[in-house]
């Protein structure tokens, strides 16, 4: 079967298992003779959950288990979409604690890759609100692992990319919430360091995140729309919210039904939706009200989004770069992306806060994520980016990964020795690996 | 008093996806199948998401002479009752060994057909009720690649069809759905090549069930495109369709 992550690149036939229970797992992982990887709901970009040999499909785990309304713990398994438990728990008063900029990932892949969204800077990634997960482990046995018991297997599996067993189910804390609609504060910041700026005073905002011009040159260079969000109180509605206070209503889902063909993306036509948009976010400043969907995850109501790109498919960079070294780091990507004259409108600026762990993407200082459409000069592209970012001290998303090197991401990341190391000594390195670990030598 | 669905064959996909669209219109489930305590996983998830009681029920549906028991042994009568067993078995076998053959024969037709009859006198002597069979469209017309499953799958129709009619002459207040799912992308079809369009997920087939029931239909497709395909295989001529290969 042809599979791809959710950039459509790389593409790969795989042999696919799709397993339902543990019993099932265990006998294709006995069967398998090689490697296996363990895959969600595709939503990793680039070749994180492909394996020629045995993809493993995760998706027919999906059974919530258990849910305790006084801690907010839900308990379910790998394959259950975060959709899914917005759809069972927000309308009773839930939502959850971290959730990235699609809510249709699965639980084991959130895990995987220790997902982040728009309120890391002040609450940290999934794994913060993660209470204990079982994993399918490189000699056969499914082990419940903690942050009080086997902890070390706990701490290399989030944020370890599939790469230390088949994570199974987990247990997982939610916040409760008073309705389904969002407070959001829109703030025009003419420039990078004024994007910065704000970013840096609201620091107590729950949720923060800009979408950047990548395009706009001179003074105007990184001009952004800074976007605070706040989770709206019962007292906030107003008639039809009020109404309606889980924003349930349906709306209308639409598809892109064809592959545009990629000369529709060029610095012409982005450079001008961009400005644009920017016109149109100022605009539009002050506080709104929006529901938790159009928040969230505007590009889910467009489902296939990823076919705007062409059938070439795209590639994602995302990397962080440290505090100190940002605003310097920031800037030298923007000339870089200009001067390419690639670069999409899909362009988003955040501010992560301080994180301890073994492997997982987010650390201290700001990120900048962007989609490229893929061509023959994207690899060039992304080497020039990779080496401004390791030159700042910054290090890259694998989730979004397609394009690094063994070589880059040792200098960007000395944590990745420890990693393969753990892997061989475990026997993992043996049992689990995908596209992308075999890559990176991972 | 909510309503209570029978979900016979409840570990297939079809039957927890139908399950879940009942669930969710508040029925009470009853989940039977073969070693029923290891559903015990689908009967908690069905519980937290749509907040009713599930209760598990241990069947063999090749048994026949244990169906009266089971059905005794149900907490309440079901309103509704679905059919999802069956097997596809393996066409090739089933051709040189008589006891594949007997067992998808008994397996789509038999215990379905046994697990029916029981159902029906009890739902007539309380004078109301719906049982749904999850027949083929294979059964619409016996074809080379799979008339084992097929014939099996056509007995099972025709056997829905002439309990629809004894029910409803007898205005007994019973109604029987016949469901024809077209391809469906489950455990059974894994591995074929199926075309898309042409494929149903087990989560429309739960939906367009819980439909057929509300709206007191008879046959229902899944996806309406297979009503036409169905019209055209059905009128090709047999002097023409032998020599075939659909």
């Amino acid at each position: 079967m042809i599979l791809s992550g959710w950039g459509r690149y790389p593409r790969a036939d795989c042999m696919v298992h799709r397993p339902r229970d543990t019993h099932d797992l265990s006998a294709s992982l006995a069967r398998a003779e090689g490697s296996v990887i363990a895959r969600g709901n595709g939503r990793a970009y680039g070749d994180s959950a492909l394996n020629r040999a045995c993809t493993i499909d995760m998706r027919g785990f999906d059974r919530i288990l258990a849910f305790d309304p006084r801690a907010g713990q839900v308990v379910a398994e790998a394959g259950v979409l975060l959709a899914d438990i917005i759809r069972v728990f927000l309308p009773r008063g839930w939502f959850p604690a971290v959730t990235p900029g699609t809510k249709f990932v699965t639980v084991g892949g959130a895990i995987a890759s220790d997902v982040h969204g728009k309120n890391h800077h002040k609450e940290g990634s999934f794994g913060a609100f993660l209470d204990w997960l079982d994993v399918l482990c490189p000699d056969g046995v499914v082990r419940r692992a903690s942050a009080r018991q086997e902890s070390e297997l706990f701490a290399w599996t989030v944020g370890g990319m599939g790469l230390t067993g088949v994570i199974v189910r987990a247990a997982f804390r939610l916040r409760p919430v008073e309705s389904g609609w969002m407070r959001q504060l829109t703030l025009p910041a003419p420039s990078l360091s004024k994007a910065m700026e704000l970013f840096e005073q609201a620091g107590d905002a729950t949720y923060s995140v800009a979408w950047i011009d990548c395009l706009a040159s001179g003074s105007a260079e990184g001009r952004s729309l800074v976007m605070l969000g706040e989770h709206a109180e019962l007292d906030n509605l107003r008639g039809k919210e009020r109404q309606d206070r889980w924003a349930e209503r349906s709306r209308r889902e639409r598809s892109v039904p064809i592959d545009f063909p990629a000369l529709l993306l060029n610095r012409w036509s982005v450079s001008a939706f961009n400005r644009l948009y920017y016109a149109n976010g100022r605009r539009r400043a002050g506080e709104t009200l929006v529901d938790y969907d159009s928040y969230f995850y505007p590009l889910d109501a467009v489902l296939e989004w990823n076919r705007i790109y062409g059938r070439k498919g795209f590639a994602q960079f995302q990397c962080v770069l440290p505090l100190e070294a940002s605003e310097k780091g920031l800037g030298a990507l923007l000339t870089e992306i200009r001067r390419s004259g690639q670069g999409s409108f899909l362009a988003v600026l955040k501010r992560m806060g301080a994180q301890q762990s073994r492997f997982s993407f987010p650390m201290e200082g700001y990120t900048l994520a962007l989609d490229f459409p893929f061509r023959s000069s994207t690899p060039k592209l992304f080497a020039e980016l990779e080496r401004i970012a390791v030159d700042h001290g910054g290090r890259f998303y694998l989730a979004k990964d397609s394009q690094l090197t063994p070589e880059l991401l040792r200098q960007s990341d000395p944590r990745t020795q420890p990693f393969t190391a753990m892997r061989e000594a475990g026997g993992a390195a043996a049992r689990f690996q995908s596209l992308q670990s075999e890559r990176l030598a991972l | 008093m909510s309503k209570s669905v029978l979900v016979i064959g409840a570990r297939s996909d079809i039957g927890r996806a139908t399950a879940h669209a009942f669930a969710s219109q508040g029925y009470m489930v009853q989940l039977a199948a073969r070693k029923a305590e290891t559903l015990a996983d689908d009967a908690r998830d069905l519980e937290i998401r749509h907040r009713v009681d599930v209760t598990l029920h241990e069947l063999d549906a090749l048994d026949l002479s244990s169906h009266e028991a089971f059905v005794e042994g149900l907490p309440v009568l079901p309103d509704v009752a679905i059919c999802a067993v069956g097997a596809m078995g393996d066409q090739k076998l089933s051709e040189t060994s008589w006891q594949d053959m007997a067992s998808v024969l008994r397996s789509n037709f038999e215990g379905p057909a046994s697990l029916f009859a029981v159902l029906a006198n009890r739902m007539v002597a309380r004078g109301s009720g719906t049982l749904i069979g999850i027949s083929s469209v294979a059964g619409v017309r016996g074809r080379a690649t799979n008339y084992v499953y097929g014939s099996a799958k056509a007995g099972f129709s025709a056997y829905l069809s002439g309990l629809r009619n004894r029910l409803a002459r007898d205005k007994t207040g019973v109604h029987v759905v016949t469901v024809l799912p077209g391809f469906v992308d489950t455990q059974m079809t894994r591995g074929m090549d199926l075309p898309a369009r042409l494929t149903a997920q087990p989560v429309e087939v739960g939906k367009a069930i819980v439909e057929a029931v509300r709206k007191g239909r008879n046959v229902v497709y899944v996806r309406p495109i297979w009503q036409g395909i169905m019209l055209v295989i059905r009128h090709i001529p047999e002097f023409l369709f032998k020599k075939l290969s659909l």
